[in-house]
């Protein structure tokens, strides 16, 4: 199950010897010691192998195939999970998870993008790429929280909206601009994570948000560094370039003001221990939550316009 | 997916088959040939086919504008560029370039105008500059016309052509969708009318945010309309399109536009639009 890229082997190498001696940990105190100079040395390679990734590695580590997907940090992070399902024109969109939840003991709306496991499960979520379906879903949830004051907690991990012939027949267009309207308008606070790829319009949809955040190796971007080479250059091979160009990484983003901070994954990214992934999240969105539930729908919403407002760089 | 297509005309079709120095044109949808004057006395429109062919910024404010007068707001921002970027040739002189080619600093131009002897806040893109794409001063100024829309209580009457937003200007140019589409919401609030012209070409990041909010949303004929690019989802879908698909007459089938329209109607149907929009009970 596991796919490992070339460039994380020696973490994977280290992380599997972790793993072996905290079994015989269990049962022999003696290598206690021994096991905790491998963390420290395994936490400390890994973090100088991925410090020096290129921002094309960066993009590949953002897709990889065993990252959690909004639903494990959602199983993790909250409680008394119900799904909520369709958009009441036209059909349900797997490619988009919704629904209400308890976090820290407070009820709140959840909207993300959801990658599949596996060839089935990709096929149904439509490896996380929704028609308009999902993003009218999407604005259904923001309308609900809108109307129940509940905050709101989007997670976002997307190549892109879906571009086919149903998606534009249905209007795509319309839909995600509908959705980053409620986001616009809803008067409760809203935190977005990048927890994986941010993929242009379409992850842009659940992104109006109080508060945006993006993990380690998370990416957000205007285009596919796919896309981009091949207008560029005609020749999709030159995406490293195009990915340095587009300066999509997590440091890029704070630096653009795009994000208001990057939360830290565990050593070698966060497919490799999702259950710290979560916690170093948890620590990030709980204590934003509590920030932003100080002020009241005005505020919340005017902040929100603020926070967008300023985003741009120009002469005058 | 939001990006200016290489496969949308940048120049029109029959500017590049002019004959003899540009005296006669050939119709992009007919063939016939004729004078480049009788074209650009029709806007554009071929007298035999209806054909639309692509016209400046310039001739839309004539079309549109009572005496051709636009008051223009906020006409001294400029592009800069954060990224550094550069396709080989740096962004600094792509921008250099489209200029010259256009005349015009950015990729829109935004005033005060009249329409039909109602003040109306008028936008319009900037197809030449760059594809009419968005980066940071295309948002900002829509941003500053609805906001001032809002504060003045004008209708807005926006022209969009557009092939989505900048790449150049990478994430910066996404956000401006939020932030356009967050200046529309509250004019929206306020019941302040907003007429969406989405004339051709308008697809990738401008379709997807403020371009199918209108509260009235009018295709230009023929224009190719939709949110990823043709050849994006040819490649996608690994089969052709349909013939008509993402034009005009297709959205209006699919119930994205509430008409088509001829850019020659286009002004009258507009102001027909806001007489009934402005004389509900509570408008001022
Ligand atoms: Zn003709």
């Amino acid at each position: 199950m596991p796919v490992v890229l070339p460039f994380e082997k020696p973490i994977v190498e280290l992380l599997d010897r972790v793993r072996d001696l905290r079994e015989l940990a269990q049962t022999d105190s003696s290598v206690q010691a021994e096991l905790e100079l491998l963390e420290q040395q395994t936490a400390e390679v890994a973090r100088e192998l991925l410090s020096q990734l290129t921002p094309i590695q960066k993009v590949q580590l953002s897709r990889h195939a065993a990252r959690p997907y909004t639903m494990d940090y959602v199983n993790r992070l909250c409680t008394d999970w119900v799904e909520l399902k369709g958009d009441r024109r036209f059909a349900e969109d797997e490619a988009i998870v919704s629904g209400v939840a308890k976090y820290h003991g407070q009820s709140v709306v959840i909207v993300g993008h959801q990658k599949g496991r596996g060839t089935k499960e990709n096929l149904l979520r439509n490896f996380g790429m929704p028609h308009p379906e999902g993003y009218r879903k999407a604005s259904r949830m923001f309308e609900l929280a809108d109307k129940f004051r509940l905050p709101v907690l989007t997670f976002i991990d997307t190549p892109g909206a879906y571009p086919g012939i149903g998606a534009e027949e249905r209007g795509q267009s319309e839909a995600i601009g509908s959705s980053i309207a409620a986001m616009a308008r809803a008067k409760v606070p809203i935190i977005a994570t990048i927890i994986g790829e941010g993929g242009s319009g379409g992850a842009l949809a659940l992104g109006v948000a109080n508060r945006v955040f993006v993990l380690e190796f998370g990416c957000y971007s205007v285009i596919s560094p796919e896309g981009c080479a091949a207008i560029l250059w005609k020749d999709g091979s030159l995406a490293p370039e195009a990915a340095t160009q587009l300066k999509i990484t997590a440091p890029d983003l704070l630096r653009l003001g795009i994000v208001d901070s990057v939360i830290p994954e565990p050593p070698g990214g966060a497919h490799q221990d999702a259950d710290l992934a979560a916690a170093q999240l948890d620590e990030v969105l709980s204590q934003s939550l509590a920030e932003l539930s100080l002020l009241d729908g005005d505020a919340l919403a005017d902040q929100r316009y603020n926070r967008f407002r300023a985003l741009g760089t120009f002469e005058s | 997916m939001a990006w200016p297509e290489k496969n949308l005309p940048t120049t029109d079709a029959s500017e590049k088959q002019s004959l003899g120095e540009g005296i006669f044109r050939l119709c992009g949808g007919c063939s016939v040939t004729m004078p480049a004057e009788e074209l650009d006395a029709n806007w554009g429109v071929c007298p035999s086919c209806s054909h639309h062919h692509l016209i400046p910024a310039a001739a839309w404010q004539q079309l549109f504008c009572d005496d051709g007068a636009l008051d223009e707001w906020a006409a001294d921002l400029r592009p800069q560029d954060p990224l550094k970027f550069s396709d080989g040739t740096p962004y600094t002189d792509r921008v250099k370039r489209a200029q010259k080619k256009s005349g015009l600093p950015e990729a829109i131009q935004i005033g005060g105008a009249k329409l039909h002897g109602r003040p109306i806040a008028y936008g319009s893109f900037v197809f030449q500059f760059m594809g009419g794409s968005m980066g940071s001063v295309v948002g900002e100024k829509i941003t500053r016309l609805f906001e001032r829309a809002l504060a003045d209580k004008l209708p807005v009457v926006l022209l969009q052509a557009s092939g989505g937003a900048r790449m150049q200007e990478g994430i910066l140019s996404l956000m401006q969708m939020a932030k356009s589409v967050a200046a529309l919401e509250r004019l929206r609030a306020q019941k302040i009318p907003f007429i969406s012209c989405l004339l051709h070409p308008t697809t990738g990041g401008v379709a997807a945010s403020f371009a199918f909010l209108g509260d009235v949303n009018i295709a230009e004929h023929g224009a190719l309309i939709g949110f990823a690019g043709p050849r994006v989802i040819e490649n996608t879908i690994r089969q052709k399109l349909p013939a008509g698909f993402q034009r005009a007459e297709f959205l209006l089938d699919h119930g994205m536009v509430d008409m088509v329209c001829s850019r020659l109607e286009m002004k009258d149907t507009i102001g027909q639009l806001l007489d009934h929009l402005c004389s509900g009970s509570d408008a001022g």
